[in-house]
C-alpha cells in the first residue's frame, strides 16, 4: 500500500486521509418525505394564516363591525393549523405510548400528558 | 379600508416568504443532517427540525435585515445548535442510541464489499460521539453540511481562526481515539 502523507497507522494497519473518512462517515442525511410535508403544511399554514392581516390591523379599526371578518377569520385559520400540528404530533408518539402504558388509565394519562406537551411547543414555537 | 396595510407591506411580506420558501428548499437536508448527527435518532431529529424552521420564520425578517447579504446557512444550524442544547438541558439526556444502529451509516453503505471498511467508518462515527461538543459539532458542519471554515466560524459564534484551530484539534482527537479503540494489532 502506497503511502499518503495524510494517512494514519495503528499497528498494522493503515487508515485512509481521516478527512475522506469523516467525509464517507457522515454522509448528509436525507429527511423523511413526511417531515417534509408536515412542515411544508405548517410554514404554509402560517403564512397563509393571515398574521399580515392581524399586525397590520389596527385597534382604531376595531370600533367598525365591518371590520370584524377577516381578523376573526384570520385566527381562526391559525387555530385550525395549531390544532392541527398537536394532533398529527400526539398521532405520531401513540405506538411509543402503547408500549410504554400499564393499561388503559395509564394510556389516557400519557396521551393527555403529551397532547398537553405538543399544545405547549405548537404555541412556543408559533406565538 | 385604511386600517389595512398598505400594498407595499404586503409585497415586502409577499417578498419575504417567498425568499423563505427558497431558504426552506435550500437548506432543509442540512438542518435535517445536522439535527440527526447532534441527537442520534431520526424522531428527535424530526423534532428538532421542525422547531428550527418554525423559530426561524418567526425571525427571518431581522435576520435578514442583518445579514447584510451574507448566506443565511450558519444562523439557521445556529438555531438549530441552540435548541439542540435546549433539547438536552430540558430533558436532561444525551444521546442514547449510536448514530450507525439508527440507520445513517446502514443505509448508504449496504452494498460495501469490504467488511473492514465499513468497520472503519462506525469506529470514526464511534469517536466523532465521543468527542467535545463544540470539536464534535464543527466535524459535522465541516463534513455532513460541507460548511466552510467561514460558515461555521459564524454558526458557532467565534473567529475564523479560532475554527481552523478547532476543526484541527477536532480531527487529530479523532484519531487518537480511533487509536485507542482499535487496540494492540500483531506486528
Amino acid at each position: 500500500m502506497t503511502e499518503h502523507p495524510h494517512d494514519f497507522v495503528v499497528g498494522h494497519r493503515q487508515f485512509a486521509d481521516m478527512e475522506s473518512l469523516l467525509r464517507r462517515a457522515l454522509l448528509p442525511v436525507e429527511p423523511p418525505k413526511e417531515l417534509q410535508a408536515r412542515l411544508e403544511g405548517t410554514l404554509g399554514s402560517l403564512v397563509d394564516m393571515a398574521a399580515e392581516e392581524l399586525e397590520a390591523w389596527e385597534i382604531s379599526a376595531m370600533r367598525d363591525p365591518r371590520n370584524w371578518a377577516r381578523p376573526v377569520a384570520a385566527a381562526a385559520i391559525g387555530s385550525s393549523a395549531a390544532v392541527g400540528l398537536v394532533l398529527v404530533r400526539t398521532q405520531r408518539r401513540r405506538h411509543k405510548r402503547r408500549g410504554e402504558a400499564d393499561n388503559a388509565v395509564d394510556l389516557l394519562r400519557r396521551t393527555v400528558r403529551d397532547l398537553a406537551r405538543e399544545a405547549r411547543r405548537v404555541a412556543d414555537g408559533v406565538f | 379600508m385604511a386600517a389595512f396595510a398598505p400594498d407595499s407591506t404586503r409585497e415586502e411580506k409577499a417578498r419575504l416568504d417567498d425568499a423563505f420558501s427558497k431558504l426552506y428548499k435550500a437548506h432543509l437536508r442540512d438542518v435535517y443532517s445536522y439535527s440527526y448527527y447532534r441527537v442520534g435518532n431520526h424522531h428527535d431529529a424530526e423534532d428538532l427540525t421542525e422547531q428550527t424552521f418554525l423559530q426561524a420564520y418567526r425571525h427571518f425578517d431581522r435576520a435578514q435585515r442583518e445579514s447584510d447579504g451574507r448566506p443565511l446557512r450558519p444562523w439557521l444550524i445556529r438555531i438549530a445548535h441552540n435548541l439542540a442544547a435546549n433539547y438536552y438541558r430540558d430533558r436532561s439526556r444525551k444521546p442514547q442510541t449510536p448514530i450507525d444502529e439508527a440507520g445513517a451509516i446502514s443505509d448508504p453503505h449496504t452494498t460495501e464489499a469490504l467488511v473492514e471498511d465499513r468497520d472503519d467508518l462506525k469506529r470514526i462515527l464511534g469517536g466523532v460521539q465521543q468527542l467535545p461538543d463544540d470539536r464534535r459539532e464543527a466535524l459535522i458542519m465541516r463534513f455532513a453540511l460541507g460548511m466552510d471554515n467561514r460558515e461555521i466560524a459564524r454558526a458557532l459564534g467565534r473567529t475564523d481562526g479560532a475554527t481552523k484551530v478547532l476543526l484541527h484539534r477536532a480531527i487529530r482527537q479523532l484519531e487518537e481515539i480511533v487509536k485507542q479503540t482499535e487496540g494492540p494489532t500483531e506486528p
